[in-house]
């Protein structure tokens, strides 16, 4: 109905689809349900943990009821901002990082398709690997604690931040690059002067952006040995202190919600 | 053309017509531009360019106009042939040298190409960057001398008042001014212009015009100007050069430029609007 | 003229007036820095010793070893199934809640609950959500599913809530006024206008589901992720090598598979 395509916009063609998209999309939807069907027959879940899970959850959610609010000055507040050091850290580590790959990435900037490919591959390679498994690798090689975290957070990021500071500088108009090249500006008087006032608020968008996803991701990291509060979640957890747990989630839940709405209220500013 | 009739008040000043009385600021040899082999889009082209005066170089757009000029500057590479700016073939340079030479040449360009959100002021001095150290640029501590030229260059083009403003708050008319006084930021030997009225109304084009002839009079820089509109070209130039299909097909005073040529430059259709 | 010579070195003490307030929050910026990285006891002497145990950790990394490539396989199978079933149960579930949360449709006292709901799943890391089911219900797959369920409604529902909001309200009219019951209006006025996007953010949400499904095993949800974490837990580091170039490589297929849907549905 309303949902136009690139069809044509007339003519005696009324079809939105030609008769191998549609094929197409048969056989996508198709092989989803095969998917599924062989999923559920393979799956090794034991039924009665499924029947029963509602009655479980219920029962974990009520042992969870009151929080024990008492517990957080003495043991979780100090984690959440350890939490929020990481993710600041680690989000301002790697922009550092990132904004030279992604000016390697970028077409306009670097005209080698050598170096460009290069530092896609590395874009893609931080962001296939998950904040997680970045964490257990650094906590492999500096020992449990935030260092750890902080540099996972990072190299996570690099990928993320990288590839979309890439795209924003190639799309900088060239005008403005090619009139303060005829005015014999050197290569780093150009970024200076012609890309960066471009890119900048597409920067700090990026930026705060990936703030906030590292603010949810750092209080996993504990889970792993990683530092914040994901460590005390798993001390907590571990001891089948539920009341604790559910203040600890509860500072989570806060902490997550507060930073997303600073990030909206500055991006407005912003822009 | 009524509108451009009206403002003919201050043409009296017109630059004097051919007369080449010291040596050749630019000259072309040979000089061809080809983006794919052997389909070139400006070939063989040799011009000499006089120390003085307004050259305009006429014809329809895709003949390779913006791609010559495009080549004095390297802004675009050409395939081969010399530039020649006071002696020095600006083909043969590379790194700090090409940068050197560049920032002596002044460049107007049709979309003006302010950086759209720096000031207006810090627009004009981004054509010092040539000249002024990075760190400077970094910290915005440009050269008091740099910074008094530049309000005085924007108060001759009338924008002082718009010193602070960010440049994507001017109107079409305000951000050329301010791409005119750029260029003559640079304190070039010569000034290029791309079209620098053509995304303009006519009664501003006029305006853009007058101020660009008189502006690099007084400081008695020449000017190439790139312009399709040939009645602005005869009103402005003291020379024109008409190009077609990327060869120069005239050269010569605006006067000697008849309907013959401009049948050959633009084709025959349209010929009879071109008379202003 | 003098008056004028004035009026313009007052603009010029504007225009180049320095910047307090930039420096002061960049003063700041520094400062915090500084203060964060001493509050983490980052030293540069740990940072040195990880470097030079980073170099051996990479050495016994390679050459990978796939010789239980069966105990990966089996891995690798469980985490497409988890975020296969998580995928379609949980769109499947975001549409009614995305629909209740639509401001547009609905009156707001069901939307606000809708609302709530759907900002608490999207708060919380699929992993941390899988933990709590984990330590509800039990280790396995199941844990797994149920979190990634919990953590795609969060993302397909508000977004799905959004394009339904933006949506013309007059081709519904259209149909409630042919008399077509709620269902109907929503199935002849609402679906057609959202069901392209809806299609992207669940091909989206496949994806995200495929790499969170290999993760959920290392707090016990099922899947590579628990493979993955014994073998740290035991340095079995050549082996971790090899389940980390499999968990990548499907996830890059992931990625392709999607962006190909994505061509196709548009």
């Amino acid at each position: 109905m309303s949902v136009t395509t690139n069809s044509p916009p007339s003519g005696p063609n009324w079809q939105r689809f030609t008769p191998a998209q549609r094929l197409a999309r048969y056989a996508v939807y198709l092989v989803a349900v095969m998917a599924l069907v062989w999923s559920v027959r393979n799956v090794s879940i034991i039924p009665e943990f499924l029947y029963d899970a509602h009655n479980q959850m219920a029962d974990l959610l009520t042992r969870m009821w009151p929080p024990d609010l008492s517990y957080y000055p003495t043991t979780v507040h100090g984690a959440l901002i350890e939490t929020l050091h990481i993710a600041t850290l680690g989000t301002i580590l790697s922009i550092v990082m990132a904004v030279p790959i992604g000016l390697m990435a970028a077409r306009n900037i670097v005209p080698f398709r050598v170096v460009n490919e290069f530092a896609k591959l590395i874009l893609v390679a931080s962001r296939s690997v998950n904040s997680l498994v970045w964490a257990l690798l650094f906590v492999a090689i500096f020992g449990p604690g935030a260092l750890a975290g902080t540099i996972a957070i990072a190299f996570r990021s690099i990928g993320f931040v990288g590839k979309l500071f890439a795209e924003a500088v190639e799309e900088a108009s060239p005008g403005p690059v090619e009139a303060l090249t005829a005015a014999g500006a050197s290569w780093p008087a150009l970024l200076l002067k012609g890309y960066w006032p471009q890119v900048q608020p597409a920067f700090w968008s990026i930026a705060l952006f990936r703030w906030d996803i590292n603010v949810r991701e750092s209080a996993v990291l504990g889970l792993v040995g990683a530092g914040g509060i994901g460590l005390v979640l798993d001390t907590a957890m571990n001891f089948f202190q539920w009341t604790r747990v559910a203040t600890i989630l509860l500072a989570i839940f806060t902490v997550v919600v507060l930073a997303e709405i600073l990030v909206t209220q500055i991006r407005k500013r912003l822009i | 053309m009524s509108v451009a009739e009206d403002q003919t008040s201050r043409s009296a000043e017109r630059a004097p017509a051919g007369k080449v009385t010291r040596d050749n600021v630019l000259s072309l040899r040979g000089l061809t531009k080809a983006y794919e082999r052997g389909k070139p889009v400006i070939s063989d082209i040799s011009l000499d360019f006089p120390a003085r005066g307004v050259v305009a170089i006429i014809g329809p757009s895709g003949t390779g106009k913006s791609t010559l000029i495009r080549c004095i500057n390297r802004l675009v590479e050409p395939t081969s042939g010399q530039v020649l700016l006071g002696g020095t073939d600006l083909t043969k340079l590379r790194g700090a040298g090409l940068r050197a030479a560049r920032r002596e040449i002044g460049m107007v360009f049709q979309e003006y190409n302010l950086v759209e959100r720096l000031s207006v002021i810090e627009n004009l001095l981004c054509g010092r960057l040539g000249y002024v150290p990075l760190w400077r640029v970094w910290m915005r501590r440009y050269p008091d001398e740099d910074i008094a030229h530049a309000f005085a260059l924007l108060e001759r083009v009338g924008l002082a008042d718009f010193a602070t403003r960010r440049a994507d708050a001017l109107s079409g008319g305000q951000r050329q001014r301010v791409g005119i006084a750029r260029a003559v930021m640079q304190s070039p030997r010569l000034l290029l212009a791309d079209e620098p009225t053509s995304s303009l109304d006519p009664r501003t084009s006029v305006e853009i015009m007058e101020l660009m002839r008189d502006m690099a009079a007084e400081r008695d820089i020449p000017v190439i100007i790139n312009i399709h509109d040939v009645a602005l070209a005869r009103r402005f130039a003291s020379r024109i050069v008409g190009m077609s299909g990327g060869s120069v097909v005239y050269d010569g005073p605006p006067e000697g430029l008849n309907d013959d040529h401009l049948t050959q430059i633009y084709g025959r259709s349209e010929t009879g609007g071109w008379i202003g | 003229m003098n008056k004028r010579q004035a009026e313009l070195d007052q603009i010029r003490a504007v225009a180049f007036a320095p910047d307090w307030r930039m420096r002061a929050v960049w003063l700041g910026f520094v400062a915090y820095v500084i203060y964060a990285t001493g509050q983490l006891n980052f030293t540069w002497e740990r940072f040195v010793v990880g470097l030079d145990r980073g170099a051996t950790f990479l050495g016994r990394m390679f050459p990978p070893e796939f010789k239980r490539w069966e105990l990966l396989a089996e891995g690798l199978l469980e985490s497409l199934q988890i975020a296969i079933i998580s995928s379609a149960v949980g769109i499947l579930l975001s549409l009614p809640i995305g629909l209740l949360a639509a401001r547009n449709l609905m009156p707001v006292a069901v939307t606000v609950p809708a609302r709530a709901f759907i900002a608490l799943a999207r708060s919380f890391h699929p992993i941390i959500i899988a933990i709590i089911f984990v330590k509800a219900i039990g280790f396995g797959p199941l844990a797994g599913i149920l979190a990634l369920i919990f953590a795609s409604i969060g993302f397909v529902a508000k977004l799905f809530a959004e394009a339904i909001e933006e949506i013309s309200l007059k081709q519904v009219e259209a149909v409630r006024a042919t008399g077509a019951s709620f269902m109907g209006v929503v199935i002849m006025g609402v679906l057609p206008q959202v069901f392209s996007r809806f299609i992207g953010f669940a091909t989206y949400q496949l994806d995200s589901n495929l790499r969170q499904s290999t993760m959920v095993g290392i707090v016990g949800g099922g899947g590579i992720g628990g493979t993955l974490f014994s073998a740290f837990r035991r340095f079995d580091y050549d082996f971790v090598c090899a389940i980390l170039i499999s968990i990548i490589a499907m996830i890059m297929i992931g990625e392709l598979i999607a962006s190909w849907l994505r061509k196709t549905f548009q």
